[in-house]
């Protein structure tokens, strides 16, 4: 759906710095008029095919399915974009649209590190300056992608407040924002943050959606029964749900990090275990204490650590129309294995919290059902981590 | 006239800001109760928040410390019941969305009320999203205080007509934090809420250290607000930081009274 006055039901708003207010109001006018301006589509349409590499495939995953013994599963390959994940569809389209609007600078914050790369790939080829916040213990276990941003042209900053996790490098991008707005564009990496970011996000990643409706029907003739996805702000999944909203016989499931349990403190679970809350702009919901502190989350993997979710997806749970459910560090690592050697793919250990669930749920469907499993990114990046979870101490 | 708005009766208004429960709450309402007595016409409690996205690093790490300490918003509320004994000086909580809206809205507000606190200033709830908020503290009688900011341009007209006990005039871009000049034309922000507001008080913010920077500022507004100057002494000589800041406030209302 549209948001109605920037919101998703209760969720969403603009909860920010007066600072900031004239910047988003900027943004979504710039928006409103590229969104139909043919030109603007031309292009990033171009940007997505030619230098991104789309469209994906949608893969049949035999071996698979056929080890489950249940339902059909498809892979949907974000992992083999360019720059190796989903992250790339959004940042050609907020770049391009941020050099319409007369920017020549774009900040961003990284978690994993795949939306950082996606964004210094992004400035080095539209000639803008590019400065990406990671939180301090991110830089550290993801310093190969630190060193990619370098090599791309961009200034990598280590965040040392908070957790110096993903959520500080979120806080400490929109500080750097309100100090310099007027050449910058902050290049948002997920469905999250103020309006009208989650919906352009949104409107960048449907592209997945789109291309996984139109090759399952040129493959199988019909629509899937589950479309499954993980989630930490929510862009992939977001992406690979939107054009099957309408489509009330798709399920559609979201993956959560629960870290080492749902029960634990170490998770990173929004629907799981958080409540509603307004932060980082949006109000959705949000892992806190009684008090409304944010919760210091954890998961293996960094592209999920996030205390929030996106405001569309707080309103999906709300209305029942995607259920999201939790999986834990070692589901994930189990997953993360299973598909390397049983399809030759090493998935995001992101997108190895989808692989584990539908590894749960193929083989409680028939054999004529139809599962698609949305491949957000590759895991070239985490084996040292795997690695070191399994007590092999290897480092890049 | 509001109680917030009182604070200005006093020539130009010295706004202080401190950060409660860094490092004790006993010291944050002894700094309270000098502060008013060295001459602060209004003091900003500020309620800590894990992830303050409109402070700089001196108002961070106060948070942090506060937080550290066990610092919760309930017993910040006893710690100004308490206090009220004492003093009778303008408050004005300061925080983010999140700890008033956790908290229940209603229920802050009333608690607040009952506490006798005199004003609100929520730094992400801006313009568009206030009257979820400012509704409910209007209701008990506390000023829900409005920002305007360097970027704010067609803005500042439509904030000014609905301010409610002063407006924050924010004299730069950026976080909170000492800056050695400030280049904002923060007359002409003034001008702006003037026209628009006529009976609104002007106070500016963000980036003021020195009785030299308060003066000027004082100039072209009815007061002025001082944070992170505050939060850093208060840093420095935790437990023991009362009469520096005693000091400081008087050098500061000194210099634009």
């Amino acid at each position: 759906m549209e948001p109605i006055n920037g919101r998703f039901g209760t969720h969403g708003g603009q909860y920010i710095p007066e600072t900031l207010m004239n910047a988003v109001i900027e943004l979504e006018e710039a928006y409103e008029h590229y969104k139909n301006d043919s030109e603007f589509q031309r292009e990033f349409t171009a940007l997505l095919n030619d230098y991104a590499g789309r469209p994906s495939l949608l893969y049949y995953a035999e071996k698979m399915s056929k080890d489950l013994g249940g339902a059909k599963i498809y892979l949907k390959r974000e992992d083999l974009n360019h720059t190796g994940s989903h992250k790339i569809n959004n940042v050609l389209g907020q770049a391009l649209l941020a050099k319409k609007m007369g920017k020549t600078r774009l900040i961003a914050e990284t978690g994993a590190g795949q939306h950082g790369v996606a964004t210094a790939t992004a400035a080095a080829l539209m000639n803008m300056e590019c400065v990406v916040f990671m939180g301090r213990e991110d830089t550290e276990r993801q310093a190969l992608n630190v060193y990619r941003m370098r090599l791309l042209g961009a200034t990598v900053v280590p965040v040392d407040s908070g957790t110096g996790t993903l959520k500080d490098a979120v806080s400490e991008a929109m500080r750097e924002w309100t100090n310099r707005i007027d050449d910058t564009h902050y290049c948002l990496g997920s469905v999250m943050g103020p309006h009208p970011f989650p919906m352009i996000v949104r409107d960048f990643q449907s592209v997945i959606s789109r291309e996984i409706k139109q090759q399952m029907l040129e493959k199988e003739g019909r629509l899937p029964d589950a479309v499954i996805a993980c989630v930490g702000g929510g862009s992939n999944a977001m992406g690979a749900f939107y054009n099957f909203i309408e489509d009330k016989s798709v399920k559609l499931i979201g993956c959560e990090a629960a870290g080492r349990g749902i029960d634990t403190f170490e998770t990173a679970a929004t629907i799981s275990t958080g409540k509603l809350g307004i932060f980082h702009g949006m109000k959705s919901y949000f892992c806190q204490d009684e008090y409304g502190q944010i919760a210091p989350v954890y998961s293996i993997s960094a592209g999920l650590d996030y205390p929030g979710i996106g405001p569309e997806h707080a309103w999906l749970h709300d209305i029942g129309r995607c259920d999201y459910v939790a999986i834990t560090d070692d589901e994930a690592v189990n997953a993360f294995e299973y598909l390397s050697r049983m399809e030759g793919i090493i998935p995001a250990i992101e997108s190895a919290h989808a692989v584990a669930y539908a590894m749960k749920l193929a083989p409680q469907m028939d054999k004529d059902k139809i599962i698609v499993i949305n491949i957000s990114g590759r895991g070239d990046k985490d084996c040292a981590a795997i690695a070191r979870y399994r007590g092999e101490d290897i480092h890049e | 006239m509001s109680k917030l708005e009182r604070a200005f009766k006093n020539g130009k208004a010295f706004v202080a800001f401190i950060t409660c429960g860094d490092p004790d709450l006993v010291t944050t309402a002894a700094l309270v109760l000098e502060m008013a007595k060295s001459g602060a016409d209004l003091i900003e409690l500020g309620i800590p928040f894990s992830d303050p996205t409109a402070e700089g690093p001196v108002i961070q790490e106060a948070n942090i410390r506060a937080l550290s300490g066990g610092v919760t918003t309930d017993k910040i509320f006893d710690m100004v019941r308490e206090l009220r004994r004492d003093t009778d000086v303008p408050l004005a909580f300061m925080t983010y969305a999140n700890v008033v809206f956790s908290y229940g809205i209603e229920r802050f507000a009333s608690t607040a009320a009952e506490i006798g606190m005199d004003g609100i200033i929520l730094p992400d709830v801006p313009f568009e999203e206030k009257e979820e908020f400012a509704a409910i503290f209007r209701k008990y009688g506390i000023d829900f205080v409005s920002l305007i900011a360097p970027t704010s341009h067609d803005r500042v007209t439509r904030i000014a007509k609905e301010a409610e006990g002063f407006v924050y005039c924010v004299s730069s871009l950026g976080v909170t934090g000492t800056r050695s000049n400030i280049t904002t034309d923060v007359g002409a922000m003034v001008s702006l809420v003037r026209a628009a507001n006529p009976n609104v008080p002007c106070a500016i913010g963000f980036g003021i250290s020195t009785p030299e920077q308060a003066k000027k500022m004082a100039e072209s507004a009815d007061g002025v607000i001082v944070g992170s100057a505050i939060v850093k002494l208060v840093g420095k000589y935790g437990k023991e930081a009362v009469p520096y800041v005693a000091e400081y406030v008087r050098s500061m209302k000194g210099a634009i009274r």
